[in-house]
């Protein structure tokens, strides 16, 4: 019944000041709203980067060059890449637990067909990489084994191809031309929209292995080289195992001595997830640390505004304690002050942080995901703050001696 | 029966030790109308510091009802002065944002009295002091005098054993003062005790016992005893 008492008289106090508890309030606001925005932005980039990396394809592990071979210098004749189509074969055949294999070329190039154009990305693969990628057809049929190896000229290619090409047409069967050469159309994927890196997935045409290669990746892929090796494992309990098998069989055909460095590279998704995971979460603490310092700020407002306070009404304090007040009462009250005001800002700029995070995810397209922790964190850290920075004021007004505080003017 | 033995107050200032009260002994039974007069600096202030549980004495005891008071702690004090005493300021201090029932009240809210008993109990006092229409008033639109009857009333609100009244006529004009002056001499006739501490001597003269103090000890005690 006293603490409901001591409340009424921090609100009364609050509510004599109105402009100035304002702009007390309003340091806490900005700190508590820009937290919230912060680790909205930062989780919602990491949810973007997550269904990216499992967008790619479930169980899958990529073998691509060592990336120290990668560099953007021209290194020796045929050290450049260093896997081949029969590094893939020999996955295929020697490692247990492997639903699909899909070694791949590609480039960028001109398409041509029915006198429009189009830029697009040109895969050459084999049949197999449908599996790995989990894509399907949508229209027609995925070239097969045979005209993959044949290296005949035909392509499955994806709906953005079709509609820049094509527009509302029929696309099975028509002819086009990438960069030089003129392919069949056989095939058109089924959409799969964009991806979370930004890119859409359906801008692409896929082509036999060898076809690609010869024609279109031309001079950079020599031989039975490939970019890309996609290995998709029969289950995720198979998936380190394979990977772990895979690993060996390439350091044995490739000759790589013990100790030597590998010369390419696997990384299966899990992997990747969790890197880019443990990044996106630094990211997000990061940004949140830098909005913690501007509420940290706001604390220091109410602590001077608490002082100012003190001051003010050390007459008060000294009249409080002489009919009764005992020090405790005159502290809680204090105290109460401060995080009342402190949390008044905090849910403030919750309610604002919230609708900050709806603005930027509507106006610049940003995935939004407020955390459902948000509410009683901001909550709980406005009404700390409060608390910390409310301390030393508090503790003050309840230490003043009552005799002088009475004959204060 | 309240009783001051041989109560000495000293402060350091610097290297040398001043003694506000240098040795006071006083009784003086319930009931009594006393006034404690002389100059600034005599040690009447700090008596009645100490008589109104704002400050301890260095040495000495100060008994009130039997009741050891001089080595209570600070929440014992507080409670102290909210049973026991009721304080009216030369200044009325009276909360500006409160309304006059609200600062009644205030004594209360510390004792622990529930709303409703406790301002059904702040009107009663402020009918008392005769301002039974101007409760929802705040201070600052009411006169000095009409401040000083509020300030009455919440002196009076946890029924004290001693009311204790510093230059209590200082900041009005002769004729509200002398209904103040009626207002105490009505309050002691009731039963109070009361304590005027001045240093006008017309408000003296209305005491049943006036005690001198000069330098930190008594120098006159005149009047009926009680």
């Amino acid at each position: 019944m006293k603490f409901k008492d001591l409340t009424r008289f921090a609100a009364n106090a609050i509510a004599a000041h109105p402009m100035r508890s304002a702009l007390t309030s309003l340091g806490v606001v900005i700190g508590v709203a820009a937290v919230v925005m912060m680790t909205s932005i930062g989780l919602g980039a990491q949810q973007r980067v997550m269904s990216a990396i499992s967008g790619l394809g479930t169980n899958l592990i990529i073998v691509s060059p060592a990336a120290s071979r990668q560099g953007f210098v021209a290194q020796a004749a045929g050290s450049d890449i260093s896997i081949t189509g029969s590094d893939a074969e020999a996955i295929a055949k020697q490692v247990e637990g492997v639903a699909a294999v899909a070694p791949s070329v590609r480039g960028q190039a001109q398409l041509a067909a029915e006198g429009t154009n189009w830029n697009s990305r040109i895969e050459g693969v084999t049949p197999d990489y449908l599996v790995a990628r989990d894509l399907t057809i949508g229209q027609g049929r995925m070239f097969d084994e045979r005209e993959a190896r044949q290296g005949r000229t035909v392509a499955v290619i994806g709906t953005t191809v079709a509609r820049e090409l094509f527009g509302d047409a029929d696309p099975l069967g028509k002819r086009i031309r990438v960069g030089s050469s003129p392919f069949q159309v056989v095939g058109v994927l089924t959409a799969k929209g964009q991806s979370g890196f930004g890119q859409d997935q359906d801008d692409i045409v896929l082509g036999p292995l060898p076809t690609v290669r010869s024609r279109v990746v031309g001079r950079r892929v020599k031989g039975d080289t490939v970019q890309t090796i996609y290995i998709k494992a029969t289950s995720e309990d198979d998936l380190s195992r394979v990977q772990e098998d895979a690993t060996t069989l390439l350091r044995e055909r490739h000759r790589i001595r013990q100790g030597q460095e590998d010369d390419f590279q696997a990384q299966n998704m899990a992997s990747i997830l969790q890197a880019s995971q443990a990044a996106t979460a630094t990211f997000t603490i990061l940004l949140a640390a830098v909005a913690a310092v501007s509420l940290v700020v706001g604390g220091v407002g109410i602590m001077n505004i608490m002082l100012v306070a003190v001051t003010e009404r050390t007459r008060e304090i000294g009249l409080r304690m002489a009919v009764g007040a005992k020090r405790s009462d005159i502290l809680i009250q204090f105290a109460l002050e401060s995080v009342a005001l402190s949390l008044a800002g905090g849910i403030l700029g919750l309610l604002i942080g919230i609708g900050g995070a709806l603005l930027i995810a509507q106006l610049g397209s940003w995935p939004m995901a407020i955390p459902s922790w948000a509410a009683p964190l901001s909550l709980g850290f406005s009404m700390a703050v409060g608390l910390v920075f409310g301390a030393y004021p508090s503790w003050q007004a309840s230490r003043l001696d009552p005799i002088e505080a009475l004959r204060r003017e | 029966m309240i009783e001051f033995r041989d109560v000495k107050k000293t402060y350091q200032m610097g290297d040398e030790t001043v003694a506000a009260l240098a040795g006071v002994s006083l009784s003086f039974p319930r009931g009594s109308y006393l006034a404690i007069t002389g100059p600034s600096g005599s040690g009447k202030s700090t008596l009645m510091n100490i008589l109104g549980g704002l400050d301890r004495p260095t040495s000495g005891q100060y008994l009130f009802e039997d009741e050891d008071v001089s080595h209570l702690d600070d929440d014992g004090l507080a409670h102290f002065r909210n049973q026991r005493i009721g304080f009216v300021f030369q200044s009325f201090q009276l909360l500006p944002r409160y309304s006059a029932l609200q600062n009644v009240e205030l004594p209360m809210v510390y004792a622990g009295i529930d709303v409703k008993e406790r301002r059904e109990r702040a009107a009663e006092m402020l009918a008392k002091v005769g301002l039974a229409d101007r409760r929802n008033h705040r201070p600052t639109q009411m006169s000095g005098g009409q401040q000083q009857r509020v300030a009455i009333a919440r002196s009076l609100a946890n029924s004290p054993d001693l009311l204790l009244a510093d230059e209590p006529t200082g900041a009005l004009d002769s004729s509200t003062g002398q209904d103040v002056m009626a207002l105490f001499e009505q309050l002691n006739s009731e039963g109070l005790t009361v304590i005027l501490v001045t240093h006008d001597a017309n408000v003296a003269a209305r005491a049943r016992r006036r005690v001198g103090f000069r330098d930190g000890l008594i120098v006159s005690d005149e009047g009926t005893p009680s």
